[in-house]
């Protein structure tokens, strides 16, 4: 570990000893990517021979051997569709169950076996490939043009990552940069890149909006910009919904006319890919004009497909107005109102789309900013965050984390341990006691996710913290602390404190641990606010009769002597009783039949104090008692 | 430290926000780890520290509850852990009724009409805590303290029933 951190430049002790090589900032996008520099304050995207910025995220591993990376890639998705891969960013410390189909297709292969348990992994070009290494190979090409475009060696970058990304996205997204002979200075958020590079170049102050749609991702951060500090108030979006949404929407139309029509088709991975290629012109198209028409053509069997402009805004209006709501419930928890948003910044390439802006436009009730090109801005600020960690910078960037983390407690619940839009880094601990007599063990088990039992979360990491000495139940005290640096990893440890054992252990949760949509979980969050409110109630009510029960059971094994037979035939009816209703939804019941039991249970418990307070005496001789009444 | 002293601010009940953010921004300005990212790992681990303290003292003193709770900690004055227990009969009451009507009421409208009076009590009741805090009224604080974070969180649960009316799932 020491041996790896000696070779980081940032920790390099020399102030200057960098100065040989350059910093740069690189927008790792779903659809394209984006690298760029700053000198002086003045951040500029660089170009390919042909003065182009973007360089589209394929990667394609040609039969003929090699890998192509951006616009060559691309060129090779109708002669070797599975060769190719696009979109590779939406899979990133995602499983299997995190794949969007078209028409029930897939456009990737699966590596079988991959997904279940860890991220998921693709079989192109006739081998299994990580979305790390296929990551890397986009960042490598972008070096590269670095490096041809300065003239000099790139070895360090500040990468942007969609602000909603979990835990699991952001490492494979450091992971990457890794392989690609890349150190990351920092991962900073995309709206907040945007920001900065509005901010800075504008000298903008007050409240700020960033709607960043892009092609696999959507984020909504509210920001306060007041001289020379970006402060991000909250954020929030969804990893799974843009323009690649858009695309699946057409193919699967165009694919359904198809069928309308009497054609046959098989539709497999290429011509799914191929659908989907035809999709995205047809909805470029469609941003300067009312109708569009593409030729699409299967296993040499062509189809003629027309769309309109109000066609495809039927199809694409509940994304938008997903958008619309993220939009608000981020207003809601930075306790703002529209009213007090000075502008909104529109970035990502899906803001072309007529449709988005009008309706930001009139969400917000100002025209959106876009006076920077919305493909290159993210890298823009990147770069201007890279300058300035490189070169010192009165600039002062304050980002929140974007989802709640917690552990999971008794019941199936979440205790949050750090809320979401909690600044980072961050370092918060919460403590916890055992649930039963002599415990030695706790399962610790980390979730983000907004919603309030464990099974609606996305699961991070499970661990366990052995060794507890034997204690009464509620006696030790297991303090675990969360830690969120400043690119918005997550550091869990957990120690018992009462014994002064010091038993620490560190816990980075790794990728791909659960599959669950993390996307949804904030938005199901608000459609389940209540039932959730009833789950817990029910949950809270169950822990509390098991605890009960966990007593009493303890009681009758020691002192169950102290009952008559009927006594305790009545105490088990009631306890199986509970039992029962414990097993039910019925919080009512539950808390009712806990109660019966507490009112049976209660000369038995008396008497076991009587008992007790005799058994305290019976050490004392009948004399010894006698002189003392006689006192 | 207390989150106070971290910022370099008086320990009271009134802060203003510009002069909270103005402390805190000064403070970040030191420690954040964006400062320290060419200087040695024992610095940018001092840094990361100190940074998430500064986080930890503004979020908590931002909120004017959570300000007052941890005001009231430093001087003595407990509240039950859970933030959810209530062990005032009148408050219990209060609570019992309130949530009554809000699982009456139908309407986006009867909700915000409940939210704003319940928000209305909090705002008053927030502004009650300086001379329970000037007296020194322990046990008067604490009562109030409870009673605000109940109201904090019927706000919530009012917010949750809203929007379950907007979608017709309520």
């Amino acid at each position: 570990m020491s041996l790896l951190e000696i070779h980081e430049p940032g920790e390099t002790p020399l102030p200057h000893a960098g100065e040989g090589t350059l910093a740069v900032g690189i927008d790792l996008g779903t659809t394209n990517s984006v690298v760029a520099i700053s000198r002086e304050g003045k951040p500029a995207a660089l170009h390919d021979e042909l003065g182009k910025a973007l360089v589209p995220s394929v990667v394609a591993y040609p039969a003929a051997g090699g890998v192509l990376v951006g616009e060559e890639a691309r060129l090779l998705t109708a002669r070797e569709p599975k060769n190719v891969v696009a979109s590779i960013k939406r899979l990133m410390g995602r499983g299997a169950a995190d794949l969007h189909t078209v028409a029930g297709v897939l456009p990737y292969e699966i590596e079988p076996g991959t997904g279940q348990t860890d991220m998921v992994k693709l079989r192109i070009g006739g081998k299994a490939r990580s979305p790390v290494e296929i990551s890397a190979e986009i960042l490598k090409a972008l070096r590269l043009r670095a490096e041809a475009a300065l003239e000099k060696p790139v070895e360090r970058a500040v990468i942007t990552v969609p602000a909603y990304f979990d835990d699991a996205a952001r490492t494979a997204t450091r992971d990457a940069a890794r392989v690609a002979g890349l150190e990351v200075l920092r991962l900073v958020n995309e709206p907040t890149a945007a920001a900065l590079a509005y901010g800075l170049d504008k000298g903008s102050e007050g409240l700020y909006a960033v709607y960043d749609l892009g092609g696999g991702t959507f984020d909504f951060s509210l920001l306060r910009l007041e001289k020379g500090v970006f402060q991000v108030l909250a954020t929030g979006g969804d990893t799974a919904l843009g323009g690649d949404d858009f695309d699946r929407a057409i193919a699967e139309s165009m694919l359904a006319e198809r069928t309308k029509d009497g054609l046959a088709d098989v539709v497999d991975e290429g011509a799914v890919k191929a659908a989907l290629a035809l999709a995205r012109v047809m909805k470029q198209q469609l941003s300067d004009r009312d109708h569009t028409s593409g030729r699409l053509e299967l296993a040499g069997v062509p189809s003629f497909h027309t769309l309109t402009r109000p066609d495809f805004e039927g199809m694409i209006s509940g994304g938008v107005k997903r958008t619309l709501d993220i939009a608000r419930n981020v207003l809601s928890d930075a306790d703002m109102k529209i009213e007090e948003v000075n502008g909104v910044v529109l970035v990502g390439g899906s803001t072309r789309v007529p449709l988005v802006r009008a309706e930001v436009a009139a969400m917000i009730g100002k025209p959106p900013l876009i006076d920077i090109d919305p493909d290159e801005v993210v890298a823009l600020g990147a770069a201007l965050q890279a300058e300035a960690l490189t070169g010192g910078s009165e600039t002062l960037l304050l980002d929140v984390t974007p989802l709640s983390l917690g552990l999971e407690t008794m019941g199936g619940l979440v205790e949050k341990v750090v809320p979401r839009n909690t600044p980072i880094p961050v370092q918060l601990a919460q403590e916890f006691t055992t649930y039963q007599d002599g415990q030695s063990a706790m399962a610790i088990h980390v979730v983000q996710g907004e919603r309030e039992m464990v099974e609606d979360c996305r699961s991070l990491a499970r661990f366990e913290l052995a060794g507890i000495p034997p204690m009464v139940a509620g006696a030790a005290r297991i303090r675990v602390t969360f830690a969120v640096d400043a690119d918005g990893l997550l550091t869990v440890s957990a120690e018992e404190r009462t014994t002064g054992v010091a038993q620490r252990i560190e816990v980075k949760p790794s990728y791909g641990l659960s599959h669950d949509d993390m996307a949804d979980m904030l938005y199901d969050s608000l459609d389940n606010a209540e039932e959730d409110v009833a789950r817990r109630l029910i949950a809270e009510a169950r822990v509390e009769a098991r605890r009960g029960l966990l007593a009493l059971d303890a009681a009758l094994e020691k002192d169950g002597v102290l009952l008559s037979a009927e006594e305790r035939g009545e105490i088990d009816t009631a306890r199986t009783r509970l039992l029962t209703a414990i097993e039910g939804q019925d919080r009512d019941a539950i808390t009712a039949a806990a109660e019966g039991l507490e009112t049976l249970s209660k000369p038995f418990a008396e008497r076991r104090m009587d008992r007790g307070i005799r058994e305290a005496l019976s050490g004392m001789s009948v004399n010894d008692l006698e002189s003392r009444v006689g006192e | 430290m207390d989150h106070f002293a971290r910022l370099g601010l008086p320990a009271a009940l009134d802060l203003d926000a510009g002069t909270l953010d103005k402390a805190y921004f000064a403070g970040q300005r030191q420690w954040h780890p964006d400062r320290f990212v060419a200087k040695p790992p024992e610095e940018r681990a001092k840094a990361s520290t100190e940074a998430a303290a500064l986080n930890d003292a503004y979020r908590t003193l931002k909120n004017p509850l959570d300000r007052a709770v941890y005001l009231a900690a430093l001087k003595g004055v407990d509240l039950p852990g859970d933030g959810k227990t209530i062990d005032d009969p009148d408050l219990l009451m209060e609570a019992m009724e309130a949530r009554e009507e809000l699982e009456e009421a139908g309407t986006v409208r009867a909700v915000d009409a409940l939210a704003a009076k319940v928000r209305g009590d909090f705002d008053k009741a927030l502004k009650g805590l300086g001379s329970l805090f000037l007296a020194n009224d322990k046990p008067a604080i604490r009562k109030a303290l409870l009673r605000l974070r109940y109201l904090d969180k019927f706000g919530e649960e009012a917010r949750a029933r809203r929007t379950n009316i907007e979608r017709g799932t309520g």
